[in-house]
């Protein structure tokens, strides 16, 4: 190339690989487990292009066991979206565990967060990255998404689709078949391997369209999940997780600390420990699965919940915590509650303590 | 054809069916996997995934949240 040529605007050429002939393109779809992903999904297939989905398990996604968790909740079937969705749409989906990677993404932003500590735009630059790589590692031809213009304030605006596009290096092999018509036109339209014609122009924050897409689908049990796919949108949720960086004074966090904010009543009641409250059977069971590693609290004189101690105590900060934790129980208006305080090796002793009046509990402890 | 065992007692859910996914990767057709999870998640978890892909979910057994699924794996397409 020489210098005047001006630089290519994609990164690829049209076909790396050319498929045999009557064989079908091939897209790899981002399933979220929510109607739009299934929607652009169900457009692809629509046009005999070949389908596989790609979920990522971050580690923050609402999917699967938290709902489990909590007793209430366990007379309704469980089942995980994605699939559910995949096994609608008669396609693969291939769920991949991405905790390590994406922990930079919610650490280190980029593009900053949403409302809460929601890393939107950096969190779908990194997944249209994931999905190109599997894409060119397993012979695809392209990458589709359910993303809406103007559906999400972050992530879906006109000026940063091209950036998910540009910075995961999609760049026009990235087709958004629900609002491909209010887009430049992308490789697989260009190629002829879909028809633009039959693409949407779906824009802004009403649902109607989709609703009706998927009315004419025959599409009726799928979720709808309010916000966001994933806990980092919630804001009780990120207040936590803003709680545990500062309290611990850097942004970092393992697997079990984002499960453990998923989980309980958390109340901080000192600086230097919180308490982590089982709400019913459900979570007491969850709870009891870090007995080892928290020193923790539990009432014996009366039917309460697990609690576990998250920070170093002494004995000041023990009563206090053994106070809630009696506040908490079936003994709450008694005079007096007998709790068994366990540390980490399982050595176990007795507090007896007056339980704390409620209007005692400052709302700011509650986190 | 072999038997393989997949201990994948304790973890939550997700993470028993993407440790079945990515065990089955390394499988054979025909080989079987008993994939032993304590999360009842899994219960739907792993034979719908294995309907999507089309490996048989040769057995369920579940006593006392003790899990046990055996998979037979499919045609490699
Ligand atoms: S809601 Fe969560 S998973 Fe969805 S794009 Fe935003 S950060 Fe990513």
């Amino acid at each position: 190339m020489s210098p005047q040529q001006p630089l290519p605007v994609t990164s690829m050429t049209p076909a790396r690989t050319a498929p045999a002939a009557g064989a079908p393109r091939k897209a790899v779809a981002l399933i979220s487990g929510g109607l739009d992903s299934m929607l652009a999904a169900k457009v692809m297939l629509e046009q005999g292009i070949h389908v596989e989905g790609l979920n990522f398990y971050t580690g923050f996604c609402v999917e699967g066991h938290t709902h489990a968790i909590r007793n209430h909740e366990h007379a309704k079937p469980k089942r995980n979206n994605a699939l559910w969705t995949a096994e609608q749409l008669g396609i693969k989906l291939h769920i991949i565990e991405v905790i390590e990677e994406y922990k930079d993404v919610v650490i280190n932003p980029k593009h900053g967060y949403g409302a809460n500590l929601n890393p939107c735009l950096d969190c779908k630059g990194f997944m249209v990255r994931k999905a190109r790589e599997w894409m060119e590692k397993n012979g695809f031809d392209f990458i589709i998404t359910g993303e809406v213009l103007g559906q999400r304030p972050m992530s879906q605006r006109r000026d940063t689709l091209p950036v998910v596009a540009r910075e995961s290096g999609a760049f026009d092999r990235l087709l958004r078949p629900l609002c491909a018509k209010l887009l430049p036109e992308t490789l697989p339209e260009r190629e002829g391997w879909v028809d633009r014609g039959k693409l949407f122009d779906f824009n802004g924050r009403s649902r109607k369209p989709q609703m009706r897409l998927a009315a004419q689908y025959g599409f009726t049990d799928y979720a709808q999940p309010a916000g966001g796919c994933c806990f980092l949108t919630n804001e009780q949720y990120s207040h936590k997780l803003a709680d545990l960086w500062s309290t611990r004074g850097s942004k970092q966090y393992e697997l079990d600390d984002i499960m453990l904010l998923k989980v309980g009543r958390h109340l901080r009641p000192r600086p230097n420990f919180k308490l982590i409250v089982g709400r019913d059977e459900g979570e007491n069971n969850f709870l009891e699965g870090y007995r080892k590693r928290f020193v923790h609290l539990h009432a014996i004189s009366h039917e309460g919940p697990l609690v576990l101690i998250d920070g170093i105590v002494n004995e000041g900060d023990l009563e206090l915590a053994a106070r809630l934790t009696a506040r908490f129980g079936k003994g709450r208006e008694s005079e007096s509650v007998t709790l068994t305080v366990t540390d980490m090796q399982g050595n176990s002793r007795e507090l007896r303590v007056a339980p704390m009046p409620a209007n005692e509990i400052p709302p700011e402890w509650y986190l | 054809m072999s038997h393989f065992v997949l201990d994948a007692r304790y973890l939550l859910c997700p993470m028993p069916v993407i440790r079945t996914q990515n065990r089955i990767a390394e499988l054979a057709p025909g080989d079987t996997l008993e994939v032993h999870a304590t999360d009842p998640g899994a219960l739907h978890d792993i034979p719908t995934w294995c309907r999507v892909h089309g490996h048989e979910v040769v057995s369920v057994t579940d006593v006392d949240r003790k899990i046990s699924i055996t998979l037979r794996v499919g045609k490699t397409t």
